[in-house]
């Protein structure tokens, strides 16, 4: 008798516990994601509200009177510690830095990547060994270091400035930027690319040699159009660390017109002048977010794998 | 003076000797085939001779002229890979072209010498495709276009047939054979596969640790090998190697084969190599491929030196085409290979002819050929 009982009751008592388990997980899954999920929707939600609004409202409640208003102040009007032109500018100084950044940083680790897998030359691991080790470098160990190396870059800027007429932009405190992510990224971006392209068939390599190929041809018509998934994981590593930064950005143009967009931002949230327009602040935040969002929405859509299929066996 | 010579070719990589001198040469239109285990060097063998290794010492010689200092790209040499190496961004007309786009081939020319490929190689339908959207045995063929198009003094196969599919690789491995007879190229050609070696090859370089153990038509080498590992390695089903003793019968020498739990077979050799007379007494190796070790009907009717004994067989495989026989001679599985309708039974004695015309002795100490 129990011989036929014994596994019903086990296979009925087994749908249960999967089924409470799904819950649990499910549950949990979704008390996490409304713990994350919440301040983003306060500050949505706020951006919209006007400061009446704020002031007597409910902080969760969705605005009465939906309105534009804290968004375009912030883009245009809000106050940056004197000047009140909103942040549009700033928003643009780091696009100018961020660009530059990621795309040369990337295009470096590409190249490093390449010649420490498909050119190894003696001592190329350690070599290796020690770029990897930039990336366990904390920031702020390199703060002043750098500073005196960009103080010198900049003197040097105003000899050139004299003798040739242009200081080919040493000095200039976007390029000081650049210059300082482009030096902390090599690390991360080699490191992402030579372990991609350790995995990269060789043969391809030695095949375009045969054809005639010089180093460069190999790396622009071969390597460099085989490594979509990797370039996009590093440009949008890349764009997320440079825009978000603020150590570097405060400490080497916190002040003056090339101050990026985080210095703005929290230039703009520490301007007290009358009463704090929390709807204001919280449009500047998203708008301080928006790109990187963007980056991964459109990168996203490339960052395929499988594009290798095809090139070795069948 | 042959087309392609490589004389005393060395390759050392740090303290490892991967190629230990190496001597080879090859006749214009010849087919060259370097055959070995895994890790005798005869990739790399082929990757010096590319370019794409660098040689310690020796020297490589095409048409008269040194080229191992020169570019891969600068050796007049094509090469297709054992992946196929295919530049997955291409088209297939991107692959073949890309050597011509390299050397500044003008466009219009390209697409001439692009057509031309395809035609012979029959994927002009396959031409605007990814390689992703190729079947193993048309990537092969583009492989091979890649290779065709630059009309090179030497073609070089590494192993291009180890991908495929059984019978894609013997269709494949005909068309290669086809392509040489037509084109009239010179190839050398990499491959762990002994039959691919004796089907196609001119001349075949068996190696192991770096080292030409046998170089040789495929006749010589599959008839005549100079050692143990040659004859071992050559020929499917392998060569029976027996181990057995040298004794007389009358005046001749004979060879004692020990069987179990009966007395063991003496053959008496006719015309016994000149070398066998020091071993008598002693112990050597004596071998016989399948083929010459057969059922007395099915036995070659001109050979002249036919020795018959009774054997018991132990398994019996119809093939098919042939009956192979398995029967214990000095310890060992023997393989017998008999006409497809021997009547033969497993667990019974039956009569087994040794075609000792055939048959090669060696010393098992050196492992050398007695000759």
């Amino acid at each position: 008798m129990s011989a036929v009982t014994t596994p019903a009751r086990q296979a009925s008592g087994g749908v249960n516990v999967k089924i409470i388990n799904r819950i649990v997980i499910y549950g949990l899954l979704a008390l996490f994601a409304l713990f994350y999920l919440m301040p983003l929707f306060v500050m949505l939600v706020t951006s919209f509200k006007t400061m009446d609004e704020i002031q007597n409202g409910n902080m969760l409640a969705l605005p009465k009177a939906p309105t534009f208003d804290p968004w375009l102040k912030a883009w245009g009007e809000t106050c940056v510690g004197l000047t009140c032109a909103g942040i549009k500018g700033y928003f643009w100084n780091s696009i100018k830095m961020v660009v530059p950044a990621v795309l040369i940083s990337t295009m470096l680790g590409a190249l490093n990547g390449y010649v420490l897998t498909k050119w190894r030359f003696r001592g190329a691991t350690l070599v290796f060994g020690l770029m990897l080790f930039a990336c366990f470098i904390p920031f702020q160990s390199v703060l002043l270091p750098m500073a005196t190396i960009l103080g010198s870059l900049g003197r040097f800027g105003v000899t050139l400035q004299n003798s040739v007429g242009t200081s080919f932009g040493l000095g200039n405190p976007t390029v000081n930027l650049v210059f300082v992510h482009v030096v902390y990224g090599i690390g991360f971006t080699t490191l992402f690319f030579r372990n991609y392209y350790e995995a990269f068939p060789t043969e391809l390599v030695k095949a375009a040699q045969v054809d005639g190929a010089s180093f460069f041809q190999i790396f622009r018509r071969i390597m460099l159009p085989n490594s979509m998934p990797i370039f996009v994981v590093t440009v949008i590593y890349q764009f997320t660390n440079i825009w978000n930064d603020f150590l570097f950005a405060s400490a080497y143009a916190g002040t003056g017109d090339a101050m990026p967009m985080t210095v703005a931002l929290n230039n703009v949230v520490n301007t007290s002048t009358g009463v704090v327009e929390y709807n204001v602040n919280m449009a500047a935040a998203m708008i301080a977010a928006l790109p990187t969002l963007l980056v991964y929405v459109l990168a996203g859509r490339y960052f395929v794998r499988g594009l290798m299929a095809g090139a070795v066996k069948g | 003076m042959a087309f392609l010579e490589i004389d005393g070719l060395r390759k050392r990589f740090g303290q490892v000797e991967i190629l230990k001198g190496i001597d080879v040469e090859l006749e214009k239109g010849g087919f060259l085939v370097l055959v070995g285990p895994s890790g005798c060097g005869k990739s790399t063998l082929l990757n010096t001779i590319a370019g794409l290794e660098t040689i310690t010492s020796g020297e490589i010689r095409v048409d008269g002229r040194a080229i191992n200092d020169l570019h891969p790209s600068k050796r007049d040499i094509a090469m297709v890979f054992q992946s196929y190496a295919l530049y997955p961004n291409m088209t297939v007309a991107g692959n073949i072209s890309f050597g011509m786009e390299m050397r500044g081939v003008p466009a219009a020319e390209r697409q001439k010498a692009i057509d031309k490929v395809a035609k012979v190689l029959q994927i002009g339908h396959l031409l605007q495709r990814k390689p992703s959207q190729l079947s193993g045995g048309q990537r092969q063929r583009v492989a091979m276009g890649r290779a065709l198009v630059r009309d090179p003094k030497l073609f070089l196969f590494d192993e291009p047939l180890s991908n495929l599919d059984a019978k894609l690789r013997v269709d494949m491995r005909i068309e290669i054979k086809r392509l040489h007879a037509t084109t009239g190229t010179t190839i050398v050609y990499v491959t762990h596969d002994q039959i691919e070696a004796m089907t196609l090859a001119t001349k075949i370089a068996v190696m192991r640790d770096g080292e030409v153990q046998q170089f040789g038509t495929p006749a010589e080498i599959y008839n005549n090998p100079t050692n143990l590992f040659v004859a071992d390695f050559m020929g499917s089903p392998a060569m029976n190697l027996i181990p057995a003793t040298i004794g007389t019968n009358g005046n001749a020498l004979s060879v004692v084969l020990q069987r179990e739990a009966r007395e063991p077979i003496n053959l008496p050799m006719a015309n016994a190599p000149a070398g066998l007379s020091a071993f008598q007494g002693k112990p050597i190796i004596f071998g016989v491929r399948p083929e010459a070790l057969t059922d007395p009907e099915g036995a070659e009717r001109n050979a002249s030196n036919i020795a018959t004994a009774d054997c018991h067989i132990e398994v019996v495989e119809p093939a098919g085409s042939d009956t192979f026989a398995v029967t214990n001679l000095g310890g060992k599985g023997v393989v017998a290979r008999l006409r497809a309708d021997a009547n033969i039974q497993p667990g019974t004695s039956t009569p087994l002819a040794f075609n000792l015309t055939k048959a090669v002795f060696f010393d098992p100490a050196t492992e050398n050929r007695i000759r």
